[in-house]
């Protein structure tokens, strides 16, 4: 009993927190496949975009190629290479497609990195068990999409 | 429509740019694989008639590079061949409490040729589309009253290779119609689903990317007239459950397990797809 109250008090904290911290990726509203406002309110770093295009959960190199990148190896040939991408979307196209990329462009290959439902055979990670169920965890936190922006935004040839 | 053409000339555009900053070849190569100087492999044909979005079948082979190509050029250079000639020598040990061998019953495994071509089949017996490995476990527990074989274990996976290497540059021909149909299309549903956090299907990768890299592979058609496959990357001969179990584990998805009725199912579905292509196992791949 007391252990399910102090369970049931740390969720309401995590939601109260997850709310504080910006929106969910339940309540993201896309309009045309954009995102208008910011996820998180706070400002996207570059630098952090930049590494996530490498690594972790983002890795954005392994479909994309990058000129700015290219002391990178191996960048991949699936989805447009990004260079000059901030000359041809905006930035709140750009929160939309990092987001969720279907919302725009119907059936693409593209991962959904800020969504939690709606997956067929969801894991718990690269394990290949189930999902052991509860929250799911989006492939990039809110400010994660917003560093990956930040970077993209810089990414111009005009 | 303005979006659409702005991101298919996006598309145009960076297949253009990337091959000049990267120079990544697109395509699968031209080079033409005789194993042991005299078994000359189908590397590339028409693709079958229920195939829609492809026109040709390529061979993984002919997506690798020419180092690990060389590999599979000559039995004394394919690592796998080890492993076969230890499945050579169970092959011809008694087991089980009937004291049989497979050679009691099927002689020496030459007898075999064609076998791995037609597989996975419907068995009349089952009553359902059964894989060779299947087949194999049968024979220990009827014929030879011995243990079944781990799914995908080394057993078994020397085994099918010792069976695939007397089929070697024999046209993969799985039958996929009459009894075997329904399977078939299961496969063929599972082939086309977007499954885990990734959202990826076999076709994502294997239909609609071949021949592009992601990352540092170069995606082939996902054929598996290879199997079982000696990988460079994990140094053992892997078995095609186990590969696709990988496969969909890196969706970020609830795997099916070796030997399940939806992994045969796509096996079933996938070998069709290399229906035309000669057997190659045990290939060598990266």
């Amino acid at each position: 009993m007391i252990r399910f109250a102090i369970i049931s008090a740390s969720v309401v904290f995590g939601a109260s927190l997850a709310c504080a911290e910006g929106i969910a990726p339940q309540q993201v509203q896309f309009e045309d496949g954009a995102i208008a406002a910011s996820l998180t309110g706070v400002a996207g770093d570059p630098v952090s975009g930049a590494e996530l295009m490498n690594k972790g959960s983002g890795n954005c190199i392994a479909c994309h190629a990058v000129t700015e990148l290219e002391h990178l190896a191996f960048h991949g040939e699936i989805g447009p290479p990004l260079d000059g991408v901030a000359d041809r979307w905006t930035e709140e196209e750009l929160r939309g497609i990092v987001a969720d990329a279907k919302q725009m462009f119907e059936g693409t290959m593209m991962p959904s990195f800020y969504k939690v439902s709606g997956f067929t055979r969801l894991g718990d990670d690269y394990t290949g068990d189930a999902h052991p169920g509860g929250e799911v965890t989006p492939l990039l936190t809110g400010q994660e999409i917003e560093d990956v922006v930040a970077y993209l935004m810089t990414l111009k040839e005009e | 429509m303005r979006r659409k053409d702005r991101m298919r000339n996006q598309v145009a555009l960076g297949l253009a740019i990337s091959a000049l900053a990267f120079g990544a070849s697109a395509e699968p190569d031209d080079d033409r694989l005789v194993v042991n100087g005299e078994i000359e492999m189908v590397t590339e044909t028409a693709a079958p008639e229920h195939m829609e979005g492809v026109k040709t079948i390529y061979s993984g082979w002919r997506f690798r590079s020419d180092e690990t190509q060389a590999f599979q050029i000559d039995d004394f250079d394919n690592p796998s061949m080890i492993w076969v000639e230890t499945a050579q020598e169970v092959w011809e040990t008694p087991e089980g409490a009937a004291d049989k061998s497979c050679s009691s019953c099927h002689e020496g495994v030459e007898s075999m040729a064609g076998i791995k071509a037609v597989y996975p089949k419907w068995s009349d017996a089952a009553g359902k589309v059964v894989t060779l490995e299947q087949q194999v476990n049968n024979c220990r527990e009827e014929r030879m009253e011995a243990e079944a074989w781990k799914y995908d274990g080394g057993d078994m996976t020397n085994m099918i290779a010792l069976l695939a290497s007397v089929s070697r540059g024999m046209p993969v021909n799985v039958a996929i119609d009459g009894p075997a149909q329904s399977t078939w299309e299961q496969g063929k549903d599972i082939y086309y689903t977007r499954f885990g956090q990734l959202e990826m299907s076999c076709a994502n990768c294997h239909e609609d990317n071949y021949g592009n890299m992601i990352r540092a592979d170069h995606l082939s058609q996902g054929q598996i007239n290879g199997f079982p496959t000696y990988r460079l990357k994990n140094t053992k001969l892997n078995a095609v459950h186990a590969r696709f179990k990988g496969c969909v584990r890196d969706t970020r998805a609830e795997t099916f397990k070796p030997g399940s009725p939806e992994f045969v199912a796509l096996e079933l579905y996938v070998a069709s797809r290399g229906n035309g292509l000669s057997v190659e196992g045990p290939s060598v791949r990266n």
